[in-house]
């Protein structure tokens, strides 16, 4: 990957002579797929009845006391890993301090000064390029459960069912210069937890969303701004939205001559603007300190390794493997491994195909026909129409000549009523692609006796007319006729 | 069987064992006695008819195998039991019932004991005389103006009364020997780690642990025994060999290299602390044992790093009664408003003033001053242990630098009070065990207590010691039941 280019982003603010740049760091909190809580054995699925997923010690009763869920750690653990982190020996569980309905405890049981996972990196596959971004820590951290305001007039409801389940909190490094940089950092992201099986990046149910810290400065300026975050933004447009209003809000300020907060703001969707929150005079003071009733988190080095082996191939792996061993376009590597489900169709497509196989028609027919379709009636690949199987069945089709492109796309359309196998298709229209020379022939003969003006006008040069020749005899053959054949046995008698 | 009440825990055992005695007449006699005792203020929450209910259902399919067959017994408030009120002393939790079991309770439930009711202590065990519960001030039985001592003073108090032939308490920084000290009890602190806080009311979750009381050694060595097991539901209980304390207790102490330390000589102490220290030393040579002097040389941080580590740690764990999920709440315009009120109105004066303290200490700006070097001194302390036992098998001292005081006396003047910790606060703040045995009395009669602090994990040869110190001593309780009239 020597030659790779490095992405450069481009996106810049201009006010008169100035340009700023934007500098974008983000605390994703991933929630870790689990079963159960970080601390307790409560489940976590979404969307069950409110406070029906709690336990004593999640809703910190009297003498509860926490055990960490070892799941929890080893997920961490293998997301580290994907990350290209730093997978600490040693790490310990800090109270942080707050109060508030939804946090029963009154305090939030995270990891403050020594974090699960220390520095890594991810690599986004930009446009023009790569970018590579620095991770800062991963730590893992409880939920808090929901305050619910809307209900009633005068009364809070709180849902604890969240309260204690386990998140990550991804840090990165001031890495990011661009709202399309965020897009893809998050997506990758996504991609990468997504293979391991550590976090599902649902955003709609929440279980990714991220605070977004933005501050601004002067092309080629060397100091960081001051920076804002924007708290629990989920999902990426409303990242993007948010960075772009904020953004030019700070720099807007600076053109006027005034200088920025640093504070905590929120983003309003409703207006697409960033509102102070609070201060940095008014921020919590969360008396962070060591949880007396955990022990700090010891782990082996075999243990890490045991969870290493384990890892499955990861999509920059994956990306590499499949440039090399199918000859795909970095383009086409990046769209094919960029979401789990995707790389397994696809590699399921290759599979079944068996030894004379085209990769690039089938790679062709997923970017293709079928993300069309999949767009069009808002599906995910794992809910495809058309399996994998019979898709591959459909491209060797193609590709031994039985039937033409054109056929296919027709057959492509049948198939989508209840994964039709393609071959049977075939069989039962009658669409099976003519390419006897012989009888292909005869009906070129006739064709040519039919127009023989045309046929003269075509050999004094006006060679436009092929394309005709070529329309009348597949219009003969009610679309079957190889055009390939056609073509060469119309060259040879015109 | 004329007098039930007074007869020690083992006795009990075998008169149930050899049928002699019904557990519904046991539970009956601890009742009765418990309601002529009603000036003690031990109890909090009485729960006798369910009691003799269980007693008698004892008494039909009795099972004579079990460790306390039987024996009705009442704990310490700070013990979650199940659908029995639990208040951890305080107004906050004045009509909690707990739908579950602590562990250590459950552990005496499975041997077969019985509870009886639930016992008077500090508010949420911040005290070192039983004057700051909501519930009111437990007396001594060994005088009436006396303080119990705390915070286990119910626990003590109903002991010593005989109100209860065995009881539990917790001691965070002396709240199970300072109270034994005070009665002329036996109370053990075990090994930060044996005994689980699984249903503990928490106060400083670093230093808490649940001991036994009793009459006796044996007595203790046996409750020990059955609530000591090592619990996954706490993620600090340790998983080592427990032993049979009560059946492998012996006296032959002979060639034990016991330790003195010079630091324990305070200012101030009273003579009499000093010639019972004496006296104890020469009851150690009595017995075989060999005295060595050693030095614990950062004893007297002990006391301002425990008023550190315990506040912060308090001040965290507290948090959850803030009037949302269960307890007392005070109505508020809002939810900052009602959490201020349920707090100020829900926490006695004691509590505030710890809650105070350890928000202060854990603030930014000031956490490394206080709490970072609390945790550093802490360390030097435990490193000093470590050092001694290199030396010594054991370590005698006074369980407190004075007798029982009276009621009153220091209530508002915390810094005096803090100081009635100073010989048992060391112990948590190693995380060792130690035990508090009555030793003789001063000049008003008042019990007075000897400390014997052991290795980590090494209960049964404190318990040894202490059974071979107790034969020598023969120590004799004087309790007129002033309060029975």
């Amino acid at each position: 990957m020597d030659q790779v280019s490095k992405s450069k982003s481009d996106y810049l603010i201009s006010r008169k002579d100035n340009q700023y740049e934007v500098i974008i760091g983000l605390e994703v909190h991933a929630q870790v797929t689990s079963e159960s809580k970080l601390f307790s054995t409560s489940a976590t699925k979404f969307g069950a009845e409110p406070n029906t997923q709690v336990s004593l010690v999640d809703a910190a009763f009297p003498g509860m006391l926490p055990v960490i869920n070892e799941f929890c750690v080893k997920q961490a653990i293998k997301t580290g890993i994907g990350l290209n982190a730093k997978i600490n020996n040693r790490s310990v569980f800090d109270r942080k301090n707050y109060f508030y309905a939804d946090l029963p405890q009154g305090y939030q049981i995270s990891q403050f000064k020594d974090p699960i996972v220390g520095e890594g990196k991810v690599i986004l596959d930009m446009p023009d390029g790569q970018k590579e971004v620095g991770i800062e820590r991963l730590h893992l951290e409880q939920d808090a459960g929901k305050s619910i305001h809307d209900i009633d007039p005068k009364n809070t409801f709180v849902d604890l069912n969240r309260s204690g389940v386990a998140l990550m909190e991804i840090v990165s490094k001031p890495d990011l210069r661009s709202p399309d940089e965020v897009s893809a950092y998050i997506k990758k992201l996504r991609s990468i937890m997504r293979y391991l099986g550590t976090c599902d990046g649902n955003m709609q149910e929440g279980s990714l969303r991220a605070d977004v810290n933005v501050s601004v400065r002067l092309k080629d300026s060397k100091n960081l701004g001051t920076r804002c975050e924007i708290k629990n933004v989920n999902s990426i447009k409303f990242m993007q939205m948010a960075i772009d209003y904020e953004a030019n809000r700070q720099v807007d300020l600076i053109e006027e001559g005034k200088s920025i907060d640093q504070e905590t703001r929120l983003f309003d969707t409703k207006k697409n603007e960033t509102r102070s929150m609070r201060s940095k005079e008014d921020a919590h003071d969360y008396r962070y300190f060591p949880d007396p009733d955990l022990l700090p988190l010891e782990i082996s080095d075999q243990f890490i390794s045991k969870i290493k082996n384990d890892i499955p191939e990861l999509p920059d792996d994956k990306k590499k493997r499949f440039i090399e061993e199918f000859k795909l376009s970095p383009y086409e590597a990046t769209i094919l491994v960029s979401d789990i489900d995707t790389a397994r169709y696809f590699e399921n497509v290759v599979s079944k195909m068996g030894k004379n196989k085209d990769i690039k028609l089938a790679v062709n027919w997923i970017t293709g026909e079928l993300f069309a379709v999949l767009n069009n009636k808002n599906l995910e690949i794992s809910q495809s129409p058309i399996s994998a199987k019979n898709l591959a069945i459909l491209v060797n089709l193609i590709k031994n000549g039985t039937i033409s492109g054109k056929i296919a796309k027709t057959i492509f359309e049948l198939m989508l009523d209840g994964d039709k196998d393609p071959q049977q298709i075939v069989e039962e229209k009658g669409l099976k692609q003519q390419s006897d020379p012989k009888a292909l022939g005869a009906l070129i003969d006739k064709i040519i006796n039919d127009n023989r003006e045309k046929a003269i006008e075509y050999k004094q040069g006006k060679e436009k007319l092929f394309g005709f020749f070529v329309g009348q005899a597949m219009k003969a053959s009610g679309g079957k006729a190889n055009p390939q054949l056609i073509n060469e046995l119309l060259k040879k008698k015109l | 069987m004329s007098n039930i009440t007074n007869q020690s825990l083992s006795e009990l055992v075998k008169n149930i064992k050899d049928k002699k005695l019904s557990s519904e007449e046991v539970t009956n006699a601890f009742i009765n006695r418990s309601e002529k005792s009603k000036e003690l203020n031990a109890y909090i929450t009485e729960d006798y008819s369910s009691a003799l209910e269980k007693a008698k259902k004892f008494d039909q399919k009795p099972n004579l195998d079990l460790k306390l067959p039987g024996i009705p017994m009442a704990v310490k408030d700070l013990f979650c039991t199940k659908d029995v009120l639990t208040t951890a002393g305080s107004k906050i939790l004045d009509n909690f019932v707990p739908t579950y079991e602590s562990t250590v309770t459950q552990n005496i439930w499975d041997e077969g004991a019985i509870l009886i009711g639930k016992l008077n202590c500090d508010e949420f065990a911040m005290g070192s005389s039983n004057e700051t519960s909501f519930f009111g001030n437990v007396h001594n039985p060994i005088d009436k103006n006396l303080v119990p001592g705390g915070s286990s003073g119910g626990s003590a108090s109903a002991l010593a009364g005989q109100l209860t032939p065995i009881t539990i308490g917790t001691d965070t920084g002396g709240s199970i020997r300072q109270p034994a000290s005070f009665t002329g009890t036996v109370g053990l602190k075990p090994t930060y780690g044996s005994c689980s806080r699984y249903g503990i009311v928490a106060f400083a979750s670093s230093l808490d642990q649940a001991g036994p009381m009793a009459q006796n050694v044996k007595d203790c060595a046996l409750l020990q025994e059955v609530i000591s097991t090592y619990d996954p539901k706490d993620s600090t209980s340790i998983d080592f060999k427990r032993n049979n304390y009560s059946s492998e207790l012996t006296n032959k102490i002979k060639g034990k290299k016991i330790g003195i330390p010079k630091e324990y000589r305070v200012d101030g102490m009273p003579d009499e602390i000093e010639q019972l220290w004496q006296k104890g030393i020469e009851y150690m040579k009595d017995c075989g044992a060999e005295i060595i002097d050693i030095s614990l040389p950062h004893t007297s941080y002990a006391l301002p790093t425990y008023y550190i580590v315990a506040p912060a740690e308090a001040s965290s764990n507290l948090a959850r009664y803030d009037g949302v999920k269960y307890g007392f709440r005070a109505k508020g315009e809002n939810l900052i408003d009602m959490y201020e009120k349920t707090r100020s109105e829900g926490f006695g004066a004691e509590v505030q003033r710890r809650i105070m303290i350890g928000t202060y200490v854990l603030s930014s700006g000031y956490y490394d001053a206080y709490y970072l070097k609390a945790q550093k001194v802490r360390k030097l302390i435990k490193n000093d242990f470590d050092e001694a036992y290199k030396k010594v098998d054991a370590i005698l001292t006074p369980s407190t630098p004075s007798s029982a005081f009276k009621s009153g006396e220091k209530k508002d003047d915390p810094v005096s009070m803090y100081l009635n910790d100073i010989f048992t606060v060391p112990v948590n703040l190693a995380g060792l065990p130690g035990i508090s045995i009555p030793a003789g009395h001063d000049a008003k009669g008042y019990p007075l207590g000897l400390q014997i602090i052991g290795k980590a994990f090494d209960e049964q040869n404190i318990l040894n010691i202490a059974y071979a110190m107790e034969e020598k001593i023969n120590f004799k309780n004087k309790i007129n039941d002033w309060w029975i009239k």
